[in-house]
């Protein structure tokens, strides 16, 4: 009870000490940000999603970062060389300091990367840097000694990093959030609880200074950080932002500047009203339906799921359901990634007329009638939002004749039923890790293990995304990888149905947000007007 | 009494275990683990994953783990929220739960408690049906109804109170009353359903007959009689309300650990789910045993000898 009383006066201590502060805050400038959820953990090696990752760059930077518009640019490392093989990278580190003051070395990158690939960190990413010489062996066990990962100090300013094979993307791979930097002589001292606040120890713009799960997390501009004179928001607070209307109501009441989401019901409504403080952009991300390959009729007979994929009108969906400016999709990798041209899937010229005169003749031609329908079954996890597409895609393949039946599972239920294999057709949808068609493409490899939940297996595809990986040449390695999309699109395993457009509210005030296909953007580019 | 205190307290050790024992094995029973994500982890990984949290062993095994930690106050790591145990997201949410619970309880206690005597008082008339009307709507309206029309009414609209947020007193207006309506309208009609009862009965009609003012006979006789059923509802209603409401916390923005009962079992936090039910457990138990002393407080014809 006591402790009852006690935290019952605190907000009346805290409103009075606000009414003081209100005098000396007044030149601070706090941007106020809706994050979606609470961050699993800060600990860059072990984090997966991308609320973590927005705080993470905020507070840790790699030897690469983002320019506001999302293109790799120097971050710790000033320059680089590349071997002409592609296979050694040399980073000259700038002279740039930990929060805590100490100096940020070559050292602290082999540390952080010995430690995403250690299994006894058990991080969830060790595999997104496989293309170093020595980390896939490290990560599954079979090396032991850590030292043989191909990332090594010359001296303090130099870093040489040797991979596998050549890796045309490396340089905005070395941006991913799971290989930030962490210094270890804070982890060391702190092993449990090195991510709290007055224990972590960050090289990034900002530092962690509060953090209550559930209700936010505050950084303050860091003075030991190298660009410290030109970052301009003296403080960030994060706010976990489960519930996407609350969320859009804060915005619209102030008390945020940016928000994570915007639910599409009130899409209208900010048509109407708030046009301008809403940002609409290509995201590297598909929204599909996989078909499961190992099953009888739809896994065997690519007619049927090019029937299925034909009656599906992705403009209606887009315009009447998911309200958002989300586009339609008719390839695999989504726009935006420079140097590769985009492909589609061949019924993309044809009109909606022709298109369901072409489905109803390839059922047909298989034998399907309206007295023998193709029966299908859809599984989707949990969630309004699936519902309704599949619903909508239900009345579609109604429409050609198809008896489509809808099962939806609670996540983890779905999450397992796709990765045995135990569903015909299942919603799913994939979001890019870094600037590249691979990111995409790999996954439908036919030794992807069970990512690869369509039991996807071509050989000449498996060729081509292989082969493209020892090419040196970016314009030929592109072409090879556009080649193995266009044979993966005539397959069909998927039915792309839309790439994900962001959905930002963002203040009329805030200056510096530049939309890019990754949708990070870090606060130290930005700025309030007066 | 203090006797049956200590064989009350003595009771609930078994009944914890029983608890412990058939969420530990149940929340296993649920298809799917901690770590699966529509990102497959690669096998190998995943074997670093089961071994760094113990999920590699046996599953009894696991359960002498489980228990041995107990016996130290160790509630484990939390298996999705990875910077914290899951005895630290307890001990920084509750605070804020029961705060606003107890506040919460408050108001619908006096509230109810007075519309319900007040009611039963003019029976039939039109202060009992407005007041008994009204507070059906309390019961049929649900939290995630009432709570974002409180937020667009009092936050955007008039612009009176914050939208969400928490650290401010101004924050805790919105949520307790989203919190207390429904217990307003549960105590109100319970009270006065029970007061009606009582007014009926032969000591209170004796009291009446032997000319003790009517102020009295009501407020030193009858109400004290009439609380009994509400005092029953209150033990498990006080637990379940200090325990935070996922609806409420995940609208307003509020860090108490009401969302960690829905989520953690969705996410298969498997210690999450153990901590917070064995936490919950026991405040249900305490909670009833404090409602049972009371009982022997109000009522002269129980006593704990």
């Amino acid at each position: 009870m006591k402790e009852a009383i006690r935290k019952l006066l605190l907000p009346a201590v805290a409103a009075a000490g606000l009414i003081a502060g209100a005098f000396t805050a007044q030149a601070e400038t706090v941007l106020h940000r809706g994050n979606g959820a609470e961050p699993e953990t800060l600990d860059p090696q072990k984090s997966t999603g991308v609320p973590e990752a927005n705080i993470q760059y905020e507070l840790f930077e790699g030897l690469t970062t983002y320019s506001p518009d999302g293109k790799v640019v120097p971050g710790v490392a000033e320059k680089w060389e590349v071997s002409d093989d592609g296979l050694t990278y040399t980073f000259h580190l700038r002279d740039s300091k930990w929060s805590n003051g100490d100096p940020v070395t070559a050292g602290d990158f082999v540390y952080t990367l010995r430690r995403l690939v250690d299994p006894a960190t058990a991080s969830d990413y060790a595999y997104i840097i496989d293309d170093i010489a020595g980390a896939y062996d490290i990560r599954n066990g079979t090396q032991k000694d850590l030292t043989k990962l191909g990332a090594e100090a010359v001296d303090d300013h130099t870093l040489k990093i040797t991979l596998a094979h050549p890796t045309p993307y490396f340089l905005g791979l070395l941006r991913h959030a799971s290989v930030l930097p962490v210094n270890e002589k804070s982890i060391k001292a702190h092993p449990d609880d090195w991510t709290k606040p007055g224990n972590l120890v960050s090289n990034g713009a900002y530092t962690l200074t509060e953090w209550t799960p559930q209700a936010s997390l505050t950084m303050a501009k860091n003075p030991n950080y190298y660009g410290a004179d030109k970052v301009k928001i003296d403080k960030l607070i994060y706010y976990p932002t489960e519930d996407l209307s609350e969320e859009f109501k804060r915005f619209r009441a102030g008390e945020l500047d940016v928000t994570y989401d915007t639910p599409s019901d009130q899409m209208k409504y900010v048509e109407a009203n708030l046009k301008d403080q809403f940002q609409n952009s290509p995201y590297l991300g598909t929204y599909y339906y996989v078909i499961n390959l190992t099953k009888e009729p739809l896994g065997k007979q690519r007619d049927l799921r090019e029937a299925l994929a034909l009656a599906i009108d992705r403009e209606t969906l887009v315009d009447k359901i998911t309200q958002a400016g989300e586009l339609p999709a008719y390839s695999w990798v989504p726009p935006g990634l420079h140097g590769y041209d985009q492909q589609f899937v061949d019924f993309k010229s044809l009109d909606k007329k022709a298109r369901l005169a072409k489905a109803a003749a390839l059922l047909l031609k298989n034998g399907y009638t309206p007295l023998n329908p193709l029966k299908v079954d859809i599984l989707y996890n949990t969630s309004e939002n699936h519902k309704k597409i599949a619903v909508a895609i239900q009345s579609m393949w109604k429409a050609i004749g198809v008896q489509a039946t809808i099962t939806n599972q609670e996540w983890k239920v779905y999450l397992g039923t796709r990765h045995d294999k135990q569903y015909q057709v299942a919603r799913a949808a994939w979001i890019g890790d870094y600037e590249d068609p691979t990111t995409f493409l790999t996954m439908f490899l036919s030794d992807a293990g069970d990512q690869n939940d369509a039991g996807y297996n071509n050989p000449d595809y498996d060729k081509l995304v292989k082969d493209s990986a020892k090419e040196t040449d970016p314009a030929k390695r592109m072409k090879m990888l556009e080649q193995a999309e266009d044979i993966f699109l005539k397959d069909l395993p998927i039915i792309p149905i839309y790439h994900y457009t962001t959905k930002h509210m963002i203040s009329p005030k805030l200056v510096g947000w530049e939309p890019n296909v990754l949708d990070y953007h870090l606060a130290r580019d930005m700025s309030f007007k007066e | 009494m203090l006797h049956y205190f200590l064989k009350r307290l003595g009771g609930a050790i078994p009944t914890l275990f029983i608890i412990i024992t058939g969420s530990f094995f149940m929340i296993r029973l649920a298809p799917g683990g901690p770590f699966d994500r529509e990102r497959v982890v690669p096998p190998d990984i995943m074997k670093n994953l089961l071994k760094a949290y113990h999920l590699d062993e046996p599953l009894w095994q696991q359960f002498v783990r489980y228990l041995e930690g107990l016996a130290h106050g160790d509630l484990g790591p939390s298996f999705k929220y990875k910077d914290f145990t899951v005895a630290q997201l307890i001990a920084q949410g509750f605070p804020t739960s029961l705060t606003l619970g107890t506040i919460a309880m408050i108001a619908a206690l006096s509230i109810g408690l007075t519309l319900g005597v007040w009611a039963a008082l003019r029976q039939n008339s039109a202060v009992d049906y407005t007041a008994m009307g009204t507070s059906m709507l309390g019961i049929a309206i649900p939290n995630f109804v009432i709570a974002p029309m409180l937020t667009l009414v009092f936050g955007l609209i008039l612009g009176w109170l914050p939208v969400g947020g928490w650290g401010h007193p101004t924050n805790y207006v919105l949520p307790v009353v989203a919190l207390c309506l429904p217990q307003i309208a549960a105590i109100s009609r319970l009270t006065r359903a029970s007061m009606i009862e009582v007014l009926g009965s032969n000591f209170v009609r004796t009291a009446r007959a032997k000319g003790m003012p009517e102020r009295i006979t009501i407020t030193r006789h009858a109400i004290r009689a009439a609380l009994l059923p509400v005092v029953s509802y209150l033990g498990p209603a006080i637990a379940q309300i200090i325990t935070g409401s996922v609806v409420v916390e995940q609208i307003f923005g509020i860090p108490g650990i009401g969302r960690y009962f829905v989520q953690s079992s969705l996410n298969r936090d498997y210690t999450m789910v153990m901590g917070v039910t064995i936490f919950y457990g026991a405040l249900v138990i305490f909670c009833n045993l404090i409602a049972d002393l009371l009982y022997g407080v109000l009522d002269p014809k129980v006593r704990y000898d």
